[in-house]
């Protein structure tokens, strides 16, 4: 509890608030919760960013605001137009520019006094733990299994806290890992999905809220981190059901034979995640190449010249709308039980947005008995590039 | 004994789109069972080839993981409700 108005140690202009900064968070510093001692916390707390994205959006604009003193930045990416939807850190003119520049302009500009440190970099084993041993806070706000479990043995090896958001559509999960005889990530998913068997984000979509609401609830873990105060999601797995509003609480434990932070831990240093997840890098073809691939090119020809295709669509009904090649809709995971739909002794041409869930479908039908199918290659997004620029991408 | 099964929103559309399930079922297993009976696109979500629950599934019975209960022969009881809980990543794999 604040009594006064009493600097921490620290160096000189992290133990005090300048009079714009006792302003500026005048409603902390009225909470007895936070009060200047609180304050004084967030402004000598140095959080890092694993990613500028949906998640770090909320992260990065509600930290900014609420005065943590030093702020990190990862990221690589540019960014697109189908990031504005969700990342509100973003405008429609930042489109092209990197995440990174333009989060630090706009994080800057909401709050100038607070340190932004900007890493333009993709995180990897060669720079994690050096890019995370300056921070006391670890937010994985990232969208991807390899570097989910670089982050956690990162934080794991160097004691720091993590704190974890996920999200799939309209559902979500938040914890921190990594807190003192707490558990971590790999306590909860020893190992992450193998490739392909879990529908990805780009094909599955995301409510654009969502990354708002767990983003957000983030951020709350942090400041309490920061704060010290409060019941921490350590131990708990906290589900958000959008859609049904609804939120559920799992018991998480540690798992005492944890490979990163069990009694007889086997891992000691950060190791290779891409191979880890069973991803062998992105020339590396996909594993179901049995099926040939037929170019839009190809395919076009082939129809002008009136060849007897049936095109095979396997994306969901809602993507079918926004544009289409006039296919038989079957979505993937309807496959199986719809095969009975389609004529085994006709040439079958089977697409989907971007050629993976058709060459799963293809694959399917091949070990089905189906012998004359295609794949068609790069799906409706290379249609639109290579034949007919007027089929919209999403 | 009906208990309740959660369908996780990454595994709907394996499952009639359907959000839950009710079975009468006296372990984790006989519940899985048969919801791997009424949807069998689930099972290999679910399931190894060697019929063992992949790593990467979590399941547990109200808010306890089975993993530190009697795994799948956790017994369950009228109104338990079974939540399976996959790894999300929310993102491009």
């Amino acid at each position: 509890m604040a009594t006064g108005l009493q600097p921490l140690a620290g160096n000189a202009d992290a133990a005090k608030l300048s009079k714009e900064e006792i302003l500026r968070y005048s409603r902390h510093l009225i909470m007895p919760e936070v009060g200047m001692e609180g304050q004084l916390k967030l402004k000598q707390a140095k959080v890092l960013l694993i990613g500028t994205g949906g998640l770090g959006a909320p992260l990065g604009l509600y930290l900014a605001a609420a005065g943590v003193g030093r702020l990190g930045l990862v990221d690589f990416d540019v960014v697109d137009f189908t990031n504005l939807q969700r990342q509100v850190t973003f405008g429609t003119s930042d489109v092209g520019r990197p995440k990174i520049a333009a989060a630090r302009e706009r994080l800057a500009n909401m709050n100038p006094n607070i340190e932004i440190q900007a890493f333009e970099t993709k995180l990897s084993s060669e720079n994690a733990l050096e890019l995370f041993k300056d921070f006391d806070i670890i937010v994985d706000g990232t969208d991807n299994f390899p570097t989910r479990y670089l982050v956690n043995d990162a934080c794991i090896l160097l004691g720091k806290p993590n704190v974890y958001g996920s999200i799939f559509r309209f559902e979500g999960q938040a914890t921190v890992f990594g807190a003192p005889g707490g558990p971590c990530y790999r306590c909860l998913y020893p190992e992450p999905p193998p490739p392909g068997l879990v529908p990805s984000c780009a094909e599955g979509g995301v409510l654009g809220v969502l990354p708002g609401i767990v983003g957000t609830i983030q951020a709350m873990e942090t400041i309490k981190l920061i704060l010290g105060s409060g019941d921490s999601l350590a131990g708990r797995l906290l589900l958000f059901d959008a859609l049904g509003m609804k939120f559920r609480e799992l018991k998480l434990r540690k798992n005492p034979a944890c490979p990163v932070c069990g009694e007889n831990r086997s891992i000691h240093k950060l190791i290779d995640y891409y191979e880890f997840c069973g991803i062998r890098g992105e020339e590396a073809p996909a594993p179901a190449a049995q099926v040939p691939e037929i170019t839009p090119r190809e395919l076009k020809a082939r129809l002008d010249r009136g060849d007897d295709l049936f095109v095979l669509d396997v994306r969901e009904p809602h993507e079918f709308q926004i544009c289409n090649l006039r296919g038989h809709l079957i979505p993937l995971g309807e496959v199986p039980r719809r095969v009975q739909e389609l004529d085994s002794s006709r040439e079958i041409v089977v697409h989907c947005k971007g050629g993976k869930r058709s060459a799963e479908a293809a694959e399917f039908l091949r070990k089905a008995g189906f012998r004359k199918i295609w794949n068609l290659k790069g799906g409706i997004l290379a249609w639109s590039d290579e034949v007919d620029s007027s089929v919209p991408k999403y | 004994m009906p208990v309740k099964v959660i369908i996780p929103t990454p595994l709907r559309p394996f499952a009639g789109k359907r959000d839950s399930a009710e079975f009468n079922a006296a372990t984790v297993g006989e519940a899985l069972g048969c919801l791997t009976a009424e949807f069998a696109e689930l099972r290999r979500h679910l399931f190894t080839e060697e019929g063992k629950l992949r790593s990467f599934v979590n399941v547990y019975v109200n808010d306890e993981d089975i993993r530190y209960l009697a795994k799948e022969e956790t017994r369950t009881k009228d109104g338990d409700t079974i939540n399976i809980v996959p790894s999300i990543a929310g993102g491009i794999f």
